[in-house]
């Protein structure tokens, strides 16, 4: 690949912007770079496996920072579907809202949404922190095995439907519970672990007191006979 | 997949970049739908007993013909040709002149009329589509377009979007339904006429056959809710504006960016990217199952 004078949408096609971003050339000591003219592009910033920070200046399309590896990634725009899809470490920080499926999958690493996240928020997560400071749409949570969703607005019908064992922490109020999704007690590890999910997400208008908590009452974990008439 | 975008100018100094700005949208969602393309303009009428009349030749040697022939009948009329489509403008009440139609000229399509509306649709690449038809001369207060990716019917022009089965209405689509075949054969019933296999037909026959029903748009978009089994999202317009809906599981996308100068809804944002100062505008996703209405 040649010379990449400027991370911009205007000027360089995304498979060039990303192939660059993929396969930084480590000699240089550039660590920070920005990207411009986003509009609303697919996959912007995928598979990054460096520690390096992105600032991307706009909306960004689908996937954007899907299966992040160690990078630092900003959005000042909205982000669409599946942003942080898969993401394995890192961070993702979006300034505005996110469409449906934000953080889906992923296995570590941090997604902050300042506005709201879509549906299907944190849809079979497996182990990362997502922190959304406004609401969050129906079936959040959905499947969501491993990891942290912290709420500090409200979610639509069906949150946690067939959870395992992510915890969900929520400050404003609930639609509906999914299937299988329960209030649990907060202990003193909760209270710990929700400090730093607020510090993390620089959020101050929140204290550990606002949230409750919710998680799996893991009566789907196992086959129950009773059911047998509905298979 | 499918890309389905919609224009609603709030301020009339910018009617005149209506085309311009819908040909933009089309063009960025032609990756959501290669297939085909077509959209509909409101762009008022000359007079109140004018109506509008899209039609679509089969054969373009037809027009010469059908000039000669329509300005003998109905002496009124004005026609503009567009490709292979063109606009006629007459006092013809719909009844008369679709009969008329009907009898003398088979192989001419109704794509639909108003005292609004024109409407237009090509099987291709929505690139090569919006400049063949010229979408960006075109003015008007709001237009809706669609690009296909066929699924549930052939790639056909009768099977492209926006249908417009009745007077100023039309509808497109993002996703499919499954229960249009029962849908199609109740509205058979009521004897409504559908030229299509397609899903969206359905839906479409539906809202009109409520609307015509004197059902409100409100309650007619509510009762899809209940009624259309699928994934959805609709853009429907009217006269006046257009509606949005999305079906309640709402896996189809859909984004709204609104400021004070117009309101533009479409499949993803790119579709938008290039509209004046979009990213300053208010960005939001239509909630599933809530019916989103502009300019009544």
């Amino acid at each position: 690949m040649g010379r990449i004078d400027s991370l911009d949408f205007k000027r360089n096609t995304l498979r060039n912007i990303n192939n660059f971003l993929q396969n930084l050339n480590f000699k240089s000591n550039q660590r920070n770079f920005t990207i411009k003219n986003p509009n609303g592009e697919h996959a912007i910033c995928a598979g990054l496996k460096e520690e390096i920070s992105v600032n991307i200046k706009g909306h960004v399309g689908y996937y954007c920072g899907g299966m992040n590896k160690k990078a630092n990634i900003t959005i000042y725009g909205n982000a669409g579907t599946g942003v942080g899809e898969n993401m394995m470490s890192g961070n993702i920080h979006v300034k505005g809202n996110v469409s449906q499926s934000a953080g889906a999958t992923a296995h570590g690493g941090t997604l902050i949404v300042d506005g709201n996240a879509s549906s299907r928020c944190g849809i079979s997560m497996k182990g990362a922190d997502i922190i959304v400071k406004g609401s969050v749409g129906h079936m959040s949570g959905f499947m969501a095995q491993s990891g942290n969703l912290l709420i500090c607005g409200d979610a639509g019908e069906a949150l946690g439907d067939s959870i395992y064992e992510t915890v969900i922490y929520i400050a404003g109020n609930i639609r509906s519970l999914g299937v299988d999704c329960v209030e649990k007690k907060i202990k003193t590890s909760d209270i710990k672990k929700i400090e730093t999910l607020l510090k993390k997400g620089n959020i101050k208008k929140f204290k550990p007191s606002n949230f409750k908590k919710f998680g799996s009452s893991r009566k789907l974990y196992n086959f129950n006979i009773d059911n047998v008439s509905e298979y | 997949m499918c890309g389905i975008v919609g224009l609603y100018l709030k301020k009339k100094n910018l009617h005149k970049r209506l085309g311009f700005y819908l040909s933009g949208m089309l063009d960025n969602m032609s990756s959501r739908g290669p297939d085909s393309a077509g959209f509909a303009i409101y762009n008022g009428s000359e007079s109140n007993d004018q109506n509008k009349y899209s039609l679509r030749f089969n054969n373009k040697k037809t027009i010469k013909i059908f000039n000669f022939e329509i300005k003998k009948k109905f002496n009124d009329s004005s026609i503009k040709i567009i490709s292979d489509h063109i606009v006629l403008h007459t006092s013809a009440k719909p009844n008369t002149f679709v009969s008329y139609l009907q009898e003398n000229f088979q192989d001419i399509s109704i794509v639909g009329y108003g005292k609004s509306i024109e409407i237009f649709k090509q099987v291709g690449n929505p690139k090569h589509v919006v400049k063949k038809l010229s979408l960006e001369k075109f003015t008007g207060s709001h237009g809706i377009g669609h690009t296909r990716m066929a699924t549930e019917s052939a790639i056909t022009v009768d099977g492209s979007h926006p249908y417009s089965t009745g007077q100023d209405e039309c509808l497109v689509h993002n996703g499919s339904l499954s229960n249009h075949n029962n849908i199609r054969r109740e509205l058979l019933k009521k004897g409504i006429k559908f030229n299509s296999l397609n899903d969206t037909e359905v839906a479409a026959g539906y809202i009109s056959q409520k609307l015509s029903n004197k059902i409100s748009m409100k309650k007619t978009l509510n009762d899809c809710l209940s009624n259309l089994d699928g994934f959805y999202t609709f853009i429907l317009g009217t006269i006046n504006g257009f509606a949005v809906l999305r079906d309640e599981i709402a896996c189809k996308p859909a984004v709204i960016a609104e400021n004070k100068d117009y309101v533009a809804v479409a499949s993803e944002f790119q579709a938008m990217a290039n509209l004046p100062n979009v990213n300053k505008a208010n960005i939001y996703e239509p909630e599933p199952g809530v019916v989103y209405t502009w300019g009544g």
